[in-house]
């Protein structure tokens, strides 16, 4: 009973910040209709900004965490204000875009982690932070600080979408963008802003994640796969789908790894292909 | 009044063809080395962008397995040749690789585009898993030894795959399963209403454009002694003939070739200059040629051509 336990409690940790990987990659393609293939990698940059900062200035990851966000954030709305919507303005149609944008996402999928690369190096590193377990019931602190931190942040986002101009606004663009912006939404910058809270959670997720899991610049492609996975299972588009497929996954995720650690994405792969087979729509789906 | 078959532009064309197809039937006896591996690598990309726009082009489904489908006929490769004569080996990496093709579409191709390509996507780094997973639980190796053949029979074997792929990518444009794929590319619902089987001309288009992924494959194990399922089923390999097709055009089977040429000399060319940044770089050029050049080489020609033709006609 107590291994079925912690199989549970610590895959709820994980899933807490799948489930955040997963509502920025949702976001960006539900309203800015960009399959980002590159999500991962700005993952594994909030990580090495966190580890970074720490092993310079001896920066709280706590800290670094909403550096890591902010500056993530910065990037994606600079990336679709240029790039992105220079490619929907040059687009015949919706899917040609779709397209394209995954193509440059490719194109920044390799930018992001050679540069990386560079800067950092290939091999792999640890974040020492809170490196101890809550003694009643076993559990890395690091991980309840995790999971408090996703809790915290996508409550906030929930209300931002629920309850503010802007939300609504960007509740409105991934309904029907044309008919939003003849409502006056300034489309451009809702979809900018958008993409860049997309990124930003991978910014901000992989500033959580360094801090429980090994980091390498290498380790993009895998969150990309997980997000895909997640928002498979949740619904495309849905939020409330991510946050609940994030834990799904997270908790398969713990249960295989405890019987067989190197399965653990195979596992992922026969979810995916049979909730696909069952329903396509996700969990949330419409 | 229709036009007549023969053409003046017909005939020309055809003519060119001819050559082209002398030249490169030929060019193993008076060249080898540097050049016949580089013309070798033009065909191999080209018979990927082709075979990806066999399927992809009409339908808008942008597939991202061709990395599946190319890394398999590697390990058939690396399995079979040697105690299986080298033409059946090409054969065999076809057929197997239709009937993962099969197995795949009909999981997926039910689904509209975007959980297609997600699905694609992810499928690549499945066989990889599965096949490392398989190597250390079963065989306890990493990679494989492939038997070689020599440049001069790996050249013919890639001559006749690309012929093979251009062709069928031809005949199935002009056939009827072509005109259905348009129709489905268009209006699926409509194309459905109007008697067509959508799932099964989608499934069966799909895995018949895998086979050529998969015999390119094949043959170009046989050019390396080792394979791991890292270079078997790298995922560039599957955003490359998306790349290659959408900057040719797709318009005609020449887009993805001029795409596939012009692409594959480029990423030579920084490979050799620039070893450490070729990614970088590569990227980089990706995300400029994306962002610039909206219409594609053959958009970029054509408004060339209106310059350079001047006043003497309205654009169209």
């Amino acid at each position: 009973m107590v291994v079925v336990r912690d199989i549970i409690i610590t895959g709820l940790l994980l899933g807490g910040i799948f489930a955040l990987v997963s509502v920025g990659f949702s976001l960006q393609y539900g309203v800015g209709r960009v399959l980002n293939v590159s999500h991962g990698e700005f993952i594994m940059l909030g990580s090495f900004i966190t580890f970074w900062l720490l092993g310079s200035a001896n920066i709280n990851p706590l800290v670094s965490m909403l550096v890591s966000g902010v500056f993530v954030f910065a990037i994606g709305w600079f990336l679709y204000a240029t790039l992105f919507r220079r490619l929907m303005d040059t687009s015949p149609s919706i899917e040609a875009f779709e397209g394209k944008s995954m193509l440059a996402a490719f194109g920044l999928l390799y930018v992001v982690q050679n540069l990386a690369r560079i800067i950092w190096g290939s091999q792999t590193q640890n974040v020492i932070f809170l490196n101890r377990t809550v003694t009643a019931a076993q559990i890395p602190l690091n991980r309840l600080v995790a999971l408090g931190v996703v809790i915290v942040i996508s409550a906030l986002f929930y209300l931002f979408l629920a309850r503010t101009r802007m939300g609504k606004a960007i509740r409105a663009a991934g309904q029907d963008p044309t008919t939003a912006g003849l409502m006056g939404v300034n489309i451009h910058g809702v979809l900018a802003i958008c993409f860049g809270l997309g990124l930003g959670m991978a910014g901000v997720a992989g500033s959580l994640i360094s801090t429980v899991y090994a980091i390498s610049t290498s380790m993009g492609l895998q969150y990309t796969v997980i997000a895909m996975i997640v928002v498979v299972l949740g619904g495309l588009g849905s939020v409330t789908g991510a946050m609940i497929g994030g834990l799904v996954l997270g908790v398969v995720s713990q249960l295989v790894t405890y019987f067989q650690p190197t399965m653990t994405f195979i596992a992922y792969y026969a979810i995916f292909i049979v909730l696909l087979l069952v329903r396509p729509k996700g969990i949330m789906g419409k | 009044m229709k036009t007549t078959t023969f053409s003046k532009t017909r005939i020309v064309s055809l003519a060119v063809l001819a050559v082209i197809f002398v030249a490169l039937a030929l060019l193993p006896t008076i060249t080898e080395g540097y050049w016949l591996t580089r013309i070798s690598d033009y065909m191999r990309y080209a018979i990927l962008a082709v075979a990806w726009v066999i399927f992809s082009g009409p339908t808008g489904y942008m597939s991202l397995a061709t990395a599946a489908f190319y890394g398999l006929g590697f390990y058939i490769a690396a399995i079979a040749n040697g105690p299986v004569p080298f033409v059946a080996v090409i054969i065999i990496a076809g057929i197997a690789s239709f009937v993962v093709a099969l197995g795949i579409g009909a999981l997926t191709l039910r689904l509209r585009g975007v959980y297609f390509t997600m699905f694609t996507f992810a499928v690549v780094l499945l066989i990889n898993n599965v096949v490392l997973e398989v190597e250390r639980l079963v065989t306890g190796t990493r990679g494989r030894f492939v038997e070689t053949e020599t440049q001069a029979v790996a050249y013919y074997a890639m001559f006749a795959v690309a012929i093979i792929t251009l062709v069928s990518a031809y005949m199935i444009r002009r056939s009827r399963h072509g005109l259905a794929l348009q129709s489905i590319g268009e209006y699926e619902e409509a194309a459905a209403h109007s008697g067509i089987n959508v799932v099964r001309t989608k499934v069966i288009i799909f895995a018949t454009s895998s086979v050529f992924m998969a015999m390119a494959g094949a043959i170009i194990a046989t050019r390396r002694t080792y394979i791991d399922p890292g270079i078997a089923f790298n995922m560039t390999t599957s955003f490359l003939p998306v790349l290659m097709a959408m900057f040719g055009g797709m318009g005609n089977l020449f887009g993805p070739v001029i795409g596939a040429v012009v692409f594959t000399e480029l990423g030579d060319q920084l490979l050799t200059k620039f070893p450490d940044l070729y990614m970088l770089i590569f990227g980089l050029v990706l995300i400029l040629a994306i962002t610039f050049m909206p219409n594609g080489i053959l958009g970029l020609g054509q408004q060339v051509w209106r310059k350079m033709r001047g006043g003497r006609r309205a654009p169209a």
